[in-house]
């Protein structure tokens, strides 16, 4: 179905196929990428658009992952608008570029379909490959469902090309759990994406009628104020985020927030998670709250830059916060998204206390129950003192 | 252009972007030498091999057609008095 | 440029130096070593390229004495990304153009894509990025900076490190020769992917290099030219005999200088008399440890790829007038 006859509709998409329609729909110009489960369908996709003739686009089949964030560096550099996608091996195939990428100011767009870094091999979801990937200096976003997924790859592209921010943008998706599923969603027509998403305008680029150079190295006089702008840029990304969303919200009616809550109000017990999972956590929240407790869920969709006063607000009045993590930092402090929560939530005088559980490694299920499950143990863990770390919720032995 | 240790996080441009091409002329290699190429013209031919095989460049072609160098980039490294046709370049050493 | 012919004189046809373009386009300032081979390379190919193109370049030698902030000795539009994917970051931008031109927003004509590298970052690292992008038919042309080494670093081996060379990783000692394989063929590698056009080339013989630049630009799709460049401080060779050394390596047959155009080999310089490799050998102290087995060993070896490719350009052998050692009972390549 081409994404030009899509109008207000509701369908059944897979989501890979959504996010095709979404990069087409926003007139991505040059796309290089190789294929890696579960990502294939979105590139293939892509690949039969352009060959068709439905994206006006150049499709470049690179010899790796690497070489795709590489060409699609150079792509970004002529004041192409630009895209890739990816998972878990290929991301970290990708990791030294992704730095300079983020640092040369290139607002690449990429989907990044969540699967689980080898060590052993595993194509199923969890968020191990993102997590590596912390401080590449992108602006990075998590979605719970297929409507998300194509309206937020939309937006990443409004978001990273902003002439204040221009910044490479990761929109992450949950590997099958997303990707490979079929969901109704409405799309929108091509019409109101263009007057959604003007054209690329590069404050910077190769062109031989103004010779830059591009790429230069620092010297240690120099290195950290480079840094310093980066990091300044990024963080006052947040407001040009919002700012996209809430026009989102006005178009489509469907508003986003860097820290979601569900059913928070009066809530002494809050569950955090990321992704696909939130809608399942959901699901426990409701059972949990029809036998009378007063718990709540947070789904964190920001991750960089990281909205520390959302969440600080959003945490205001409980008394257990549970992070669920879906990777493991070996020998460190367990989850990644309980660190760096604990870590934002450490400034205030009064905050809830944090226990960290790490679920769904690897693709295993998470069903409502043990969402159940982990808030019982939480809270027994609270009131017997805390007896570890972190825990890793469901491992057998 | 302000000195490397003076430009503050305010002043990078898009990750360190360089917008003026060639602004390397601004260091000047000459000093790093201990020799530099003296000509003698009446045995030169003005044939332009000097100028052709120096790295920097820092051969300078006067009005008349003779060469001569570039006291802000030659790093004297003798390429051309071996190259000369004639032999009419001599290295000389600089003065302390 | 038929016109020009190719160099076939001990140096250069003598005034043709003044027919030549003034403006420079890798500027004074840069801070390579004295008597750099690599800068001269750069100096001429650049000025080959000429205005309308873009430059992508790998990390290495060039790449750090050209491009320290807040200084550029680039005239050309430039970008280095890293070290082993600069073919990549090329096809990426010939890509781009292309697009960017269907959709009407390109003012004037595509600009040419060149992608730069030395031979650590297209021989060994680089490899990959060139092979994906040479075979994906980009329009696009490959330059190798071949100074032998990763001489950034501090001189240590690559893959096109000669047969018997000193470098950091690569030392002479009880149990070692130096570098002890050939130096790979990465001409033969392009030319394998069935590009249009492919060369070695020299700044020892700059109008051979320019006008192949030319040609490899003007070709529509891939093109590949490995450049020899002398490097004074990582060959130990005296700073003046940069140009001599890389006329030597020519004349001896170690580096020819050729052409393959659509699969076909031609000679471009061809010194009607061979010279031994020890006047290659002798000038340069990397070499300084090797005794007579090495050096026949090397002797052999040039003599015979040098003769395969004659009999590939269709040419009869030169003159050697000097006595070929023989080979002993076995030998290994």
């Amino acid at each position: 179905m081409s994404a030009k006859a899509a109008s207000t509709k509701r369908v059944g998409l897979e989501v890979s196929i959504a996010v095709s329609h979404a990069v087409a729909l926003a007139r991505a110009e040059a796309i290089a990428a190789y294929p890696i489960t579960p990502q294939t369908h979105i590139v293939e996709h892509l690949s039969s658009m352009v060959a068709n003739g439905e994206l006006e686009a150049e499709f470049v089949n690179v010899e790796s992952e690497h070489s795709a964030i590489s060409a699609c560096i150079g792509m970004s550099a002529t004041g192409a608008r630009t895209y890739t996608a990816t998972s878990s091996q290929g991301l970290a195939l990708m990791h030294e570029i992704l730095f300079i990428a983020s640092a040369m100011r290139f607002p690449i767009v990429m989907t990044v379909a969540n699967r689980a870094l080898s060590g052993p091999l595993s194509i199923w979801n969890d968020h191990s490959d993102i997590m590596a990937a912390r401080d590449i200096g992108w602006i990075q976003l998590f979605v719970e469902n297929g409507q998300e997924a194509f309206d937020h790859t939309i937006m990443a592209f409004k978001i990273a090309e902003n002439p204040e921010v221009l910044l490479p943008t990761i929109v992450n998706l949950d590997g099958f759990i997303l990707s490979h599923v079929v969901e109704a969603l409405t799309l929108l027509d091509q019409d109101t994406v263009d007057r959604f998403l003007p054209p690329y305008v590069p404050r910077h680029q190769l062109d031989p009628k103004h010779p830059v150079t591009m790429g230069a190295f620092a010297m240690p006089e120099i290195y950290t104020e480079v840094k310093m702008n980066h990091q300044v840029t990024l963080t006052n990304s947040y407001a040009v985020i919002l700012k996209v969303w809430e026009e989102w919200g006005r178009l489509t009616g469907r508003h986003y927030q860097p820290v979601e809550r569900y059913r928070t109000e009066d809530a002494k017990v809050l569950i955090l998670i990321m992704g696909s999972l939130s809608e399942v956590a959901e699901i426990a929240v409701d059972e949990m709250r029809a036998a009378g407790m007063p718990v709540g869920l947070l789904t964190l969709r920001l991750w960089r830059p990281f909205p520390f006063e959302a969440l600080r607000e959003a945490v205001d009045g409980a008394e257990l916060l549970i992070v669920c993590d879906r990777a493991l930092s070996p020998g460190g402090p367990g989850g990644p998204v309980m660190s760096e929560v604990r870590s934002a939530l450490y400034p205030l005088p009064q905050r809830p206390q944090i226990l960290g559980y790490i679920v769904g490694l690897g693709g295993r299920d998470v069903p409502p129950e043990a969402f159940k499950d982990i808030v019982a143990q939480a809270l027994k863990e609270v009131e017997q003192g805390p007896s570890r770390e972190f825990t890793l919720y469901g491992v057998r032995g | 252009m302000k000195p490397l240790e003076q430009i503050t996080w305010q002043e990078i441009e898009l990750g360190g972007l360089l917008r003026e091409p060639g602004s390397a002329r601004a260091y000047r290699t000459g000093d790093w030498r201990s020799q530099h190429p003296v000509w003698t013209k009446s045995r030169c031919i003005r044939c332009g091999v000097c100028w052709t095989v120096c790295p920097e460049p820092a051969i300078v072609e006067e009005p008349g057609g003779y060469f001569d160098m570039d006291p802000n980039y030659c790093k004297g490294c003798g390429t051309c008095a071996r190259e000369c046709v004639t032999g009419c370049i001599t290295m000389v050493p600089e003065e302390e | 440029m038929e016109k020009f012919g190719y160099a076939e004189s001990q140096k250069y046809d003598v005034y043709a130096a003044r027919l030549m373009p003034r403006e420079e386009y890798f500027t004074s300032g840069h801070r390579s070593c004295q008597g750099c081979g690599e800068a001269l390379a750069v100096r001429w190919v650049t000025k080959a390229i000429g205005k309308d193109a873009v430059i992508a370049h790998a990390t290495g030698c060039m790449e750090i004495v050209s491009s320290g902030l807040p200084q550029t000795a680039w005239m050309h539009p430039w970008i280095h990304v890293a070290f082993e994917n600069t073919a990549a970051v090329a096809a990426g931008v010939e890509t781009g153009f292309k697009i960017l031109e269907r959709k009407g927003k390109l003012q004037g004509p595509r600009p040419k894509v060149v992608a730069m590298g030395g031979d650590g970052g297209t021989s060994d690292i680089g490899l990959q990025a060139l092979s994906g992008a040479l075979e994906r038919g980009h329009d696009f042309t490959y330059v190798c900076w071949d100074n032998e080494a990763y001489m950034n670093t501090g001189i240590q081996r690559s893959s096109s490190t000669p047969f018997g060379a000193m470098t950091t990783t690569s030392p002479p000692g009880k149990r070692s020769i130096g570098q002890s394989t050939w130096k790979k063929d990465m001409v033969a590698i392009a030319v394998a992917h069935g590009i249009p056009y492919a060369a070695t080339a020299s700044p020892s013989y700059v109008f051979d290099l320019y006008f192949k630049i030319k040609k490899a630009l003007e070709t529509p799709g891939p093109a590949y030219v490995h450049v020899l460049c002398v490097c004074p401080t990582g060959w130990r060779s005296p700073t003046d005999l940069t140009v001599r050394l890389g006329r030597l390596a020519v004349e001896t047959g170690v580096f020819p200088l050729f052409e393959v155009i659509n699969g076909k080999y031609q000679l471009t310089v061809n010194p009607h008399r061979l010279r031994p490799v020890r006047d290659y050998l002798k000038p340069q102290g990397r070499f300084r440890h090797l005794r007579d087995p090495e050096i026949d060993f090397i002797q052999r070896q040039v003599l015979r790829r040098y003769r395969d490719l004659l009999s590939r350009c269709g040419l009869p052998e030169p003159e050697i007038p000097f006595p070929v050692p023989e080979e002993p009972a076995e030998e290994g390549v």
